[in-house]
């Protein structure tokens, strides 16, 4: 299973960024192989629609789960197509919040935010 | 004559200022391009409304033809579209209508469908013309429908009809100094910029100043809500050297008038006299400007 996280700095003790689609980086981490990577977000630059293309991004590396403490619902219409399941972060690290959701104690994130004129995400 | 009138936020008085303009003037068109907010129409309440419908083409997908190759995901710098579990998917809210990646798809699998964003109005209120824009909730850019505004005047007013440069023209501009209010300013002759007697309000007249200075339009100030005392929209213009067209007072009258959704001019005389001498200063402005250009 492969998980994504949103992150500040470039390491799984990094902290979860606050946004999604303008996250710096993206813990790509893989549950199989306990490997982890780091992906530059494109999307962060983007003048609009920013959350769609970092869904896109993540959707392209084979994420099957997304932990994430926000998203935009444009991003959600995205992940949702791709069959990738959103749980919701609490203010640990971000290998904290790995741990958590691998031990069933993360729940599913429900409240998703309209975007802001389509310059959400 | 296309004299646009601006402000920098909403609620300074920028409709109030134009919609009595117009009807300060004999025959005059009154263009509404604040699209998402048109109100200049509850004012003038026009009769004999003809409706148009805005549409613009955005991307339709036949699944047929599409391999996934993502070119268009790419491109696409709005981020309209995405491609997840073998299907494209289109944010026809995000879309800007560019039709690159309509022209771009090397399978052929991406064409343009019509959609509706809005439409604008034509009445008329006494002798003047009332245009009113209007965008559908959501729609991303009301670019479109204020170009249609536009154009639909300029054709009512060919060059060559002698009443060209006679017939007035008032744009009520959309607030703010985004992309949208610069296609509304585009053609004027000159811009009126409306302003508070605050510092936000300072503020905001600054924004706008910037915005029609860069465009290198003709410029003139109304100062809207005067109170007794130090005004520091009028120092603002003082310092910068900014030609202060009129001071329109704050006072309960007007704003009666205005909740009422009445137009001053056609109420009291006062008022008439007041818009009427703006009018008069305005036209000599552009006149002057003209003569100074040529
Ligand atoms: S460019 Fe054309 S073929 Fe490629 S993904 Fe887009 S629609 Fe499909
Ligand atoms: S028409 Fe332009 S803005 Fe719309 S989806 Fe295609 S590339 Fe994006």
């Amino acid at each position: 299973m492969i998980i994504a996280v949103p992150v500040d700095e470039k390491n799984i003790k990094s902290r979860v960024c606050v946004s999604f689609g303008r996250t710096p980086y993206f813990l790509i981490y893989d549950t199989d192989s306990k490997e982890d990577k780091i992906l530059d977000n494109s999307a962060a630059a983007s003048a609009g629609g920013a959350g769609i293309k970092a869904a896109q991004l993540i959707a392209d590396n084979k994420a099957n789960i997304l932990l994430t403490p926000r998203l935009g619902e444009k991003a959600a219409d995205v992940l949702k197509a791709a069959k990738i399941a959103i749980y919701k972060t609490t203010n640990a690290s971000a290998k904290e919040n790995i741990d958590a959701f691998i031990a069933g104690k993360l729940s599913l994130l429900d409240e998703i935010h309209k975007g802001f004129h389509g310059h959400g995400g | 004559m296309r004299i646009a009138v601006l402000s920098g936020k909403g609620g300074t008085g920028k409709t109030m200022v134009s919609v009595n303009l117009s009807a300060a003037t004999k025959k005059s068109t009154y263009i509404d391009c604040d699209v998402e907010e048109p109100n200049g129409h509850l004012f003038f309440k026009p009769v004999g409304i003809n409706e148009e419908e805005v549409s613009v083409l955005i991307p339709e997908v036949d699944k047929e033809f599409c391999n996934g190759c993502k070119k268009c995901v790419d491109f696409c710098k709005f981020n309209a579209l995405a491609y997840v579990k073998d299907s494209l998917i289109i944010f026809e809210d995000i879309c800007h209508s560019c039709g690159g990646c309509v022209l771009l798809c090397p399978e052929k699998a991406l064409t343009e469908k019509e959609k509706v964003i809005g439409m604008v109005q034509k009445g008329m209120s006494d002798q003047v013309e009332v245009f009113t824009g209007i965008l559908n909730p959501g729609e991303p850019s009301g670019v479109p429908i204020i170009n249609r505004l536009l154009d639909e005047n300029k054709s009512e007013n060919k060059p060559g009809n002698k009443s060209e440069s006679e017939q007035m023209t008032f744009i009520d501009c959309p607030p703010g100094s985004a992309c949208i209010v610069m296609e509304s300013i585009k053609d004027a002759d000159y811009c009126i910029l409306v302003a508070e007697p605050t510092l936000f309000g300072v503020y905001n007249l600054n924004m706008v100043y910037e915005l029609v200075t860069l465009f290198n339009k003709p410029v003139g100030v109304v100062l809207n809500k005067c109170l007794e005392g130090e005004n520091p929209a009028e120092k603002f213009c003082l310092e910068k050297g900014i030609n202060v067209l009129t001071r329109i007072p704050f006072d309960k009258e007007l704003g009666l008038l205005n909740s009422n959704a009445e137009i001053a001019v056609r109420k009291s005389e006062k008022y008439r006299t007041i818009f009427t001498s703006l009018l008069d200063t305005v036209k000599k402005e552009v006149h002057h400007e003209t003569a100074f250009n040529s």
